[in-house]
């Protein structure tokens, strides 16, 4: 007994010591692979940046015969098609999210999240083929022509939805990222739920008031934050989206107000584009420093939910 | 507890022995001389060369590794030597081949088919012009009963529903090759767009790949779209009828395709970049292209790759029309070889 001890005291000279360095390394690791993709993208981008100048942003011309490239088409694409999905997805996961944490039965609660849970493992590409096989007939054939009935006359609204009716565009793929985020969404809000002192429910509910009011006037107040970050971090799921979007956007440079019209996102762009495109031509500079502008969306986003959550875990 | 530890210690040391033993002979006996080669690039020729190279693996020795990572890829990667052969869609200018030391010779023919998908419309029924196509995909036809398509098309009722253009919206060789096409139908298009891997499309909407552009059409009314024939054939959709140069209206088969690739004058053209777009001939589709292959000349990989090629035009022309590419003419095969021998790249061994 006293020989092993007496080695492992020894090892714990050596131990702690590579662990530390381990740690670090891994830690450094992590941010110089970050700064070196940012200094990659901006480097293999300058050719891009240099030509077109800040016109590369507010441009929307995409024309690889006459080489001119730009990035504004696939950034009103991805912000507009990822608005769209958040924006659906927030009312579908704040009931989601209500309803299994407080009206269900616990025991039903338990398998529906678990449910909700899988369906954020679902593969992309799984949802962009259920999405151009399913969702796209059913929106040429049912949606559209009804949204375009509903509002055709509506004067400014009818911008919205003019156009023919293809069943892909802006509107389907936003609908695919709504499906897509929100069981993350749901599963933060769940989190904020859970959260909410019963202390503070029960004795409301003691006072006399409905579920409606106790919802409107204590819950909803406390998970406030904890929404907004949910739905900060959905957006930022659904900007970098590619293989879903990519099935169902229709994938073309035109920038319109109707939101039937076949667009671009930044990220299927790229994934569409990259193999033929020459090493070291515009077309390829143009392409990584659309992943530039993407990452820098991205990290704004991710910014400021980081920021939010800072927010919501002092507030308690 | 000694014995057990000193037991399991034999059993496991008997199995990682026998499976030491096992992996020290299999490979051993099997990769005797057989040579691996890896090549990258276009989509198009992908299903040709992989076929190809699972019957060749077992008469030659040679492994074929091929990735279709599309046609610029097989082009970089060949020049940056890190792969043994690049396949392209189109061919590579003069002075970049010479420049690169790079050899390039054409292995398989195939036609690009127009598709459509108007309701109560057949195969083969409805006629169309390049100058017709063009128009739709610049957005000056919308409607299928445009007077100029009902014009051509007097003995069917076309119905008035939008057209919905398709297109690659991957950069991709079959768009090279169309909008090659459209370029040459109308002058309109060739000032306006002209003609690349990706352009940009003024209408419509595009599809991820051959088999994207196939689904699109099949999915959505009153959509038109260009494919591979391949695509076309398997997808079960209607092609169209295209008027040729010499003023006939050809359906796209097997026939149309090889009697564009007898017409086309594959004796003049430098480094086989023919152009068969609009080949004369009275039955000849006009949209139909060749797919090439590009290899480092001084590199001792390059004949091994030559063997395989050479095994394909021996013995692969029953594949390749299986997969409903045309074979080259016997002609060509001949003058490719011819210019193996040239650059030296040639086997002596594997000659016949």
């Amino acid at each position: 007994m006293a020989i092993f001890q007496s080695k492992n005291r020894k090892n714990n000279q050596i131990l702690p010591y590579l662990f530390t360095s381990l740690t670090w390394c891994s830690g450094a690791l992590i941010i110089l692979i970050f700064i070196g993709l940012i200094i990659e993208l901006c480097w293999q981008g300058r050719q891009a940046f240099s030509v077109f100048g800040f016109e590369f942003i507010t441009s929307t011309t995409w024309n690889p015969v006459k080489q001119q490239y730009s990035a504004g088409v696939s950034l009103i694409g991805t912000l507009l098609s990822s608005c769209i999905g958040v924006m659906l997805a927030l009312p579908l996961s704040f009931g989601c999210a209500y309803c299994l944490s407080e009206l269900m039965p616990r025991f039903i609660a338990r398998y529906m999240t678990a449910t909700i849970q899988l369906l954020a493992a679902i593969p992309s590409i799984i949802l962009g083929m259920w999405g151009f096989f399913i969702l796209v007939p059913l929106m040429s054939k049912y949606v559209q022509p009804f949204l375009k009935q509903v509002f055709g006359n509506v004067p400014y609204v009818e911008i919205l939805f003019s156009g023919g009716t293809f069943g892909v565009g802006i509107l389907t793929a936003g609908l695919i990222l709504a499906i897509m985020i929100t069981p993350f969404i749901t599963a933060m809000m769940q989190e904020s739920f859970a959260n909410t002192p019963s202390m503070l429910k029960e004795s409301a509910y003691s006072l006399g008031a409905t579920k409606w009011e106790v919802m409107r006037h204590v819950t909803l107040p406390w998970v406030q934050k904890g929404v907004i970050g949910g739905i900060v971090l959905g957006w930022g799921r659904a900007l970098g989206e590619t293989m879903a979007v990519t099935f169902v956007i229709g994938n073309a440079h035109h920038a319109g107000w109707s939101l039937f019209t076949s667009s671009n996102t930044i990220a299927s762009l790229i994934a569409l584009e990259f193999s033929e495109s020459t090493a070291g031509s515009l077309k390829m500079s143009s392409l990584m420093a659309l992943g530039a502008v993407l990452m820098m969306i991205s990290f704004i986003v991710l910014f400021c939910s980081q920021l939010l959550l800072k927010q919501v875990l002092k507030s308690r | 507890m000694p014995f057990v530890y000193q037991k399991n210690l034999i059993t496991f040391s008997m199995i990682g022995l026998s499976f030491a033993f096992f992996a020290a002979c299999l490979p051993s006996v099997k990769a005797q001389n057989i040579t691996n080669i890896t090549g990258v690039g276009s989509s198009f020729a992908a299903p040709l060369y992989q076929n190809w190279a699972a019957s060749a693996s077992k008469e030659i020795d040679i492994k074929v590794n091929y990735q279709a990572l599309g046609s610029s890829a097989g082009k970089n990667q060949v020049i940056a030597k890190t792969v043994n052969f690049g396949a392209l869609d189109m061919p590579t200018s003069t002075e970049q081949l010479t420049s690169a030391n790079l050899l390039q010779f054409p292995t398989a023919i195939g036609g690009v088919a127009v598709v459509v998908n108007i309701p109560g419309i057949k195969e083969n029924q409805v006629r169309l012009t390049g100058d017709i196509i063009a128009n739709i995909y610049q957005g000056k036809i919308t409607k299928w009963n445009d007077p100029k398509i009902a014009g051509l098309n007097k003995d069917i009722i076309l119905p008035s529903i939008d057209i919905a253009p398709i297109y690659r919206a991957d950069g991709s060789g079959t768009t090279q090759v169309f909008t090659s096409y459209l370029s040459k139908e109308s002058a309109d298009w060739k000032k306006n767009f002209g003609a690349n891997t990706s352009i940009a499309w003024p209408v419509g909407m595009g599809g991820r790949g051959n088999g994207s552009v196939a689904s699109t059409v099949k999915n959505i009314e009153g959509g038109i779209g260009y494919v591979e024939y391949a695509y076309a054939l398997q997808n079960h959709l209607n092609t169209a009828q295209l008027k040729n140069i010499s003023g006939s209206f050809v359906s796209i088969n097997e026939n149309s395709i090889k009697a564009a690739a007898k017409a086309a004058d594959w004796v003049h053209a430098k480094n086989y970049s023919v152009d068969l777009i609009n080949t004369k001939d009275d039955d000849s589709w006009p949209i139909v292209s060749t797919t090439y292959i590009l290899l480092p000349v001084y590199s001792q990989d390059s004949k091994a790759v030559i063997k395989f090629f050479r095994w394909g035009f021996d013995h692969g022309d029953a594949i390749a029309t299986q997969l409903h590419y045309v074979p080259l003419p016997i002609v060509v095969k001949e003058k490719i070889e011819k210019t193996w021998e040239y650059a030296g790249v040639a086997s002596k061994e594997a000659k016949k």
